[in-house]
């Protein structure tokens, strides 16, 4: 069977991707984000899985708005690095691993989730920016095989943080379910508080961060009781992008350890947040 | 949304129905040649992807507010911005009113807060 091993909560903001592709990260205004990078980094370079799954959303790079998949799956062998606009970023294109991607669609529509299924998808930020939060020079490739998990979060009504905890949740199950021995990384990303349009652009809640990041740990069903308004009114128009923490968070055991966890603001217009969790921790007696 | 929330715009169904083509052309701007063809001849672009005369002079006129007002994902009306080489942050000092300069100097003392979201 296949395990997860860990689990990594990262905000995917593109500017880090770029601090990163041009050489900046020792620079004031980004340092002590990177810095807050660095335990994290070591730790998961010791851990490499045989296979990661992130959870991200699409920022109209891979996808437009004729198709508005609330929850769908990559089945490539391979996905490629979306050209944004000015070139795509100069990192590898992602392999992917169809084997367990068909397993997660069938075992998870058995459960219930109706995945759309993607058997082409240029991933963009949202999807290179957490692997190099992970791993800052991959060389030629990635540490591993990659399956894009991609969440509706840019056009209301988002999925609800309950329906995602519960898919996350699925998730877990389906990937302990696959017939070969496996080690599994999932990435939930995003968030954490921000806004980009409107008056109240550029709001940070630090406050909301804070409990997020504790509860995300110790009390993920608290998180996924909110609702779609009160994330919106407590982490901004586009913070409620923390609901795909609680996919990652989902397919984690009931009780978990954290290696690391750093909070910053600003990327960009963005409160950034990391955090690291082992997944093999023994559990109590059911 | 059933509860409105003062200066956060939504961007739902109807609203995405309301900017669909304008949307479309944004996101196509991904491409050289199709910027070099935007810039060729602005509003015969807009004509091209069926904007509304609302629309089209605000993608002329670079009116962000009115471009997010008239149904812009402010993804994808981020991809005319990148075009002008404008940052999200002059977008920010837009949107609030501020200018570019006082939102980033907000956002590096640790971003803006609101009465109610506390």
């Amino acid at each position: 069977m296949a395990e997860v091993i860990w689990g990594l909560a990262t905000s995917h903001v593109p500017s880090i991707g770029a601090a990163m592709d041009r050489g900046k990260t020792d620079d004031p205004n980004w340092k002590a984000l990177f810095d807050g990078y660095a335990p994290a980094r070591a730790w998961l370079a010791e851990h490499t899985p045989d296979v990661a799954i992130v959870v991200y959303n699409d920022h109209a790079n891979g996808i437009d708005l004729d198709f508005v998949p609330t929850f769908g799956l990559g089945t490539a062998e391979r996905y490629e690095v979306a050209d944004e606009g000015f070139g795509r970023r100069p990192v590898p294109d992602v392999i992917g691993h169809p084997e367990l991607s068909l397993h997660l669609v069938k075992e998870l529509i058995d459960e219930g989730f109706d995945l759309t299924v993607f058997q082409e998808l240029d991933v963009d930020h949202g999807f290179t920016v957490p692997l190099s939060v992970w791993t800052p020079d991959p060389g030629d490739a990635w540490p591993c095989p990659v399956i894009p998990l991609l969440v509706n979060v840019i056009q209301y009504p988002q999925p609800t943080a309950a329906r995602c905890y519960a898919l996350g949740q699925a998730l877990g199950r389906a990937i302990r379910s696959f017939p070969g021995d496996l080690t599994v990384g999932v990435l939930g990303t995003g968030g954490m508080s921000h806004q980009l349009a409107g008056a109240r652009a550029g709001f940070i809640n630090p406050d909301f961060d804070h409990m997020w990041m504790d509860a995300i740990e110790k009390d993920p069903a608290r998180l996924a009781a909110l609702s779609r308004e009160e994330l919106i009114r407590q982490a901004g128009s586009e913070g409620i992008e923390l609901i795909m923490w609680l996919i990652m968070r989902g397919a984690l055991n009931e009780q978990i350890r954290k290696v690391h966890s750093d909070y910053f603001v600003p990327a960009s217009n963005t409160a950034a947040g990391i955090a690291l969790f082992d997944n093999r921790v023994s559990q109590p007696a059911a | 949304m059933t509860e409105s929330l003062e200066g956060t715009p939504i961007f739902d169904g109807e609203t995405s129905r309301r900017g669909f083509r304008m949307n479309k052309l944004f996101m196509s701007l991904r491409t050289e040649a199709n910027r070099e063809r935007f810039l060729a001849d602005e509003a015969a672009y807009c004509r091209e992807f069926g904007l509304t005369d609302e629309q089209q002079r605000a993608v002329l006129e670079r009116d962000w507010q009115a471009m997010i007002d008239l149904g812009g994902s402010i993804f994808y009306v981020y991809k005319l911005a990148m075009m002008d080489g404008r940052s999200m942050q002059y977008l920010g000092g837009v949107f609030t009113g501020m200018g570019e300069a006082d939102f980033l100097a907000a956002m590096r003392a640790g971003g803006r807060r609101d009465d109610r979201g506390q």
